[in-house]
């Protein structure tokens, strides 16, 4: 099974990213599951989802912006933000917006290229599950949530920018 | 000036301490070339033609002599005794080696300099008029604004991987020094209806490939929006920038692509969520950051005082000097001297260890211990007695750094270009040097005028050539380096983009074509005029007429 880490620790992977998926006949294949599948996927087939007899998540690409999600936010246990390239800074964003704009309050995770340079950044946005690149040592990472002892900038953990706590 | 405490501290050293692990993770092959590259760039770290290349920040330009002397070290231990002051404010080595960055900005840390976010696609130093807080013209002082940009550009976890390069520039002076209406963030203090001090926040300039200036986004912001309004244009611009193209990944192709209406309507949005939250500026913070930069203990003076005169009475050469490099200070008794780094056969921009640990004695003994660069490359000292000026103008010339030429011609911008710049497809020093060879004549200089002139050796446009009245840009042309020329640039509040005058030439003709369109101003303008003034009068018909003829 494949190792991550969430909540700063490493874990086991319980769930499934469903990368490609045109149909929900996926769905029917493998019941019972944990499947993160796209936000098209799960927009689109609204009644085969409610039916799945698993747990069901969804991932947003880069260019796919979270107020697409719509009004069922709050349903979802995880949203995986996907990164095409490490240099992709936009799931950043999209993290952001998902914490402190729409409140979510579920599991955000970082999927894709997912390195250990980015992992203090990620977390500061709001990510708080990391679904490394296959070639990372998920213990190795854990360091990088020790990159920085503190920002200037508000996040997640620190609701106020620096210049509200100095 | 700004004094780091605990918190800035500790970030820096944790910085130093990330890039050394970095580094070395690099150096023992478990970071791949691809993945290290934007690291080392958001250090500062260049692979250059002939080696590594590190900018340093320089926040809003502003030097202490302590930093002056630390960089003169780094000069002399690091790098080959000299650095280059860059069109940014910053300042640049070219020649360290990659196992010595760590100790080196380990050095630079102890001194609070660093060279963070003076590279890759993040926002980059923030930048202002060089005689920010003793302009006698100055709405309020800038650099306390830069500083809270500072702190709130530092390490944004959301706006480290933008689709591009980000510049903010904000200026305070109503003659803008700033090139501002070139940055991606152009942001004037001004009086607003209740007379209030706010912001105008422009979005979208700058040069490069697609020069365009500065839209108006925001007429006018209140002092406590500053950063919210700030995070909501770079939220816009992370999430929408293009980053299919790297060319078209600048802010300001998304204002062209998206329409200026409709992109004031997004960040208006996104403004609107974000207002009220905590990233709204405290009074408190306005003012603590303000405190940093307020007024050296000044003495009572009296104004252009006797001993000046006569010493300007006397020496034909120190009223030249005097009359060039010297500007109004918003307190009686007092100046703004500028050092020009523009001395014939030395490349713009370059200063050894020798002047750096010189600049630092001078500013600790004429101006409170600090300097400021500018950018156009040379070096304020702020706070000059006028009793002192002559023989601080002494020592200068003792130290080969009095050179008179600034503001004219010889007083050029040009970027490294293709002696050291791996991306210049030509070279621009030795261009820089032929023309002011050909112009040596201080009379002559003077009897010309105020004219800017900036080289690029490409057309990422370091060298800001889309804004000197004369520009010259280098082009390869089938492996050949040419040269174009364009007129009408500015950079001034009335800021204008150059246009080209024709097909480019080759190295050795630029001296004789600038020498034309000089000739051209000279035998047409009128009384008063600048060479700016006189070309906006006639357009670029009779200049384009004259240097084609010629070359015919």
């Amino acid at each position: 099974m494949q190792k991550l880490i969430k909540n700063g620790v490493v874990s086991n992977d319980n769930w499934t990213v469903l990368k490609v998926a045109s149909g929900p006949e996926v769905l029917q294949a493998a019941p019972g599951k944990a499947m993160i599948i796209p936000l098209q996927l799960w927009k689109d087939f609204r009644e085969e989802v409610e039916e799945y007899t698993g747990s069901i998540a969804i991932w947003l690409d880069s260019n796919e912006t979270v107020d697409r999600i719509g009004p069922d936010l709050h349903t979802l246990p995880l949203i995986a933000l996907n990164f095409p390239a490490f240099s992709d800074g936009r799931s950043y964003t999209s993290a952001r917006e998902l914490r402190e704009s729409l409140n979510y309050e579920g599991e955000i995770r970082a999927i894709g290229d997912v390195l250990r340079d980015q992992i203090y950044y990620m977390s500061r946005c709001g990510f708080d599950s990391f679904a490394l690149r296959h070639d990372q040592d998920p213990e190795a990472c854990l360091a990088a949530f020790k990159d920085f002892k503190t920002g200037y900038q508000s996040s997640v953990a620190e609701p106020l920018p620096l210049f509200r706590r100095r | 000036m700004y004094q780091y405490d605990n918190y800035d501290h500790q970030m820096l050293r944790d910085r130093v301490a990330q890039f050394r692990d970095q580094t070395a993770r690099y150096l023992e092959g478990k970071l791949s070339e691809s993945e290290f590259l934007p690291l080392r760039l958001q250090n500062g770290l260049y692979i250059q033609r002939l080696a590594p290349m590190l900018r340093i920040a320089v926040p809003y330009g502003m030097l202490s002599s302590i930093q002056l002397r630390k960089l003169a070290y780094i000069a002399n231990h690091y790098d080959k005794g000299y650095g280059h002051f860059t069109t940014r404010q910053n300042i640049q080595f070219n020649w360290p080696a990659l196992e010595d960055l760590p100790d080196l900005l380990a050095d630079l840390a102890e001194v609070e300099m660093h060279a963070i976010q003076t590279s890759g696609n993040c926002i980059r130093n923030t930048t202002t008029d060089q005689f920010a807080g003793v302009a006698p013209d100055e709405l309020e002082d800038s650099r306390s604004y830069c500083e809270i940009i500072r702190q709130w550009s530092s390490f944004h976890p959301e706006f480290a991987f933008l689709p591009r390069k980000f510049k903010i520039a904000v200026c305070g002076t109503k003659i803008d020094q700033a090139a501002t209406q070139v940055h991606d963030i152009g942001i004037y203090l001004i009086t607003g209806a209740d007379g209030e001090v706010g912001f105008r926040i422009l979005v979208g300039g700058g040069l490069g490939r697609t020069p365009i200036l500065g839209k108006e986004v925001f007429e006018f912001v209140e002092k406590k929006h500053l950063l919210t309004a700030l995070d909501a244009i770079l939220r816009v611009y992370n999430r929408e920038g293009r980053r299919d193209n790297k060319y078209k990944a600048r802010i300001k192709i998304l204002v062209k692509e998206t329409g200026l209406e409709e992109f004031k309507r997004k960040v208006n949005l996104e403004w609107e969520l974000i207002k009220d939250s905590s990233l709204q500026l405290t009074e408190e913070e306005i003012s603590r950051c303000g405190s940093f930069f307020s007024d050296p203990a000044y003495q009572q003076l009296e104004d252009q005082p006797d001993t000046l005169k006569q010493q300007l009475s006397e020496n034909i050469l120190f009223t030249n000097w005097y009359e060039q490099n010297v500007n109004p200070h918003k307190k009686a008794g007092y100046s703004i001297v500028t050092v020009c780094f523009k001395a014939t056969g030395v490349a713009p921009g370059d200063v050894s260890d020798i002047q750096l640990n010189a600049l630092a004695d001078l500013a600790d003994k004429y101006s409170f211990g600090e300097v400021r660069v500018t950018h156009d490359q040379n070096v304020v000292l702020a706070d000059v007695q006028q009793q002192e000026l002559h023989s601080l103008w002494q020592e200068l010339q003792s130290k080969a750094m009095a050179s008179q030429n600034l503001g004219l011609m010889s007083d050029l911008i040009c970027c490294p270009g293709g002696d050291f710049c791996a991306l210049a497809n030509a070279k621009s020093i030795p261009i820089a040097e032929s023309i002011q060879r050909k112009f040596d004549d201080f009379d002559e200089l003077k009897n010309i005028g105020k004219l800017s002139l900036n080289i690029s050796g490409c057309m990422n446009a370091c060298g800001h050539h889309h804004v000197g009245n004369i520009g010259i840009l280098g082009v390869d042309k089938k492996g050949e380096e040419f040269y174009q020329v364009s007129m009408g640039g500015s950079s001034s509040n009335e800021a204008s983009l150059g246009k080209i005058i024709g097909p480019a030439f080759a190295q050795e003709e630029i001296p004789d074509v600038i020498e034309t369109i000089v000739g051209v101003y000279k035998s047409n303008r009128e009384t008063g005029e600048d060479f700016i003034d006189t070309y906006r009068r006639l357009g670029i018909a009779p200049f384009k007429e004259k240097v084609y003829a010629k070359a015919d």
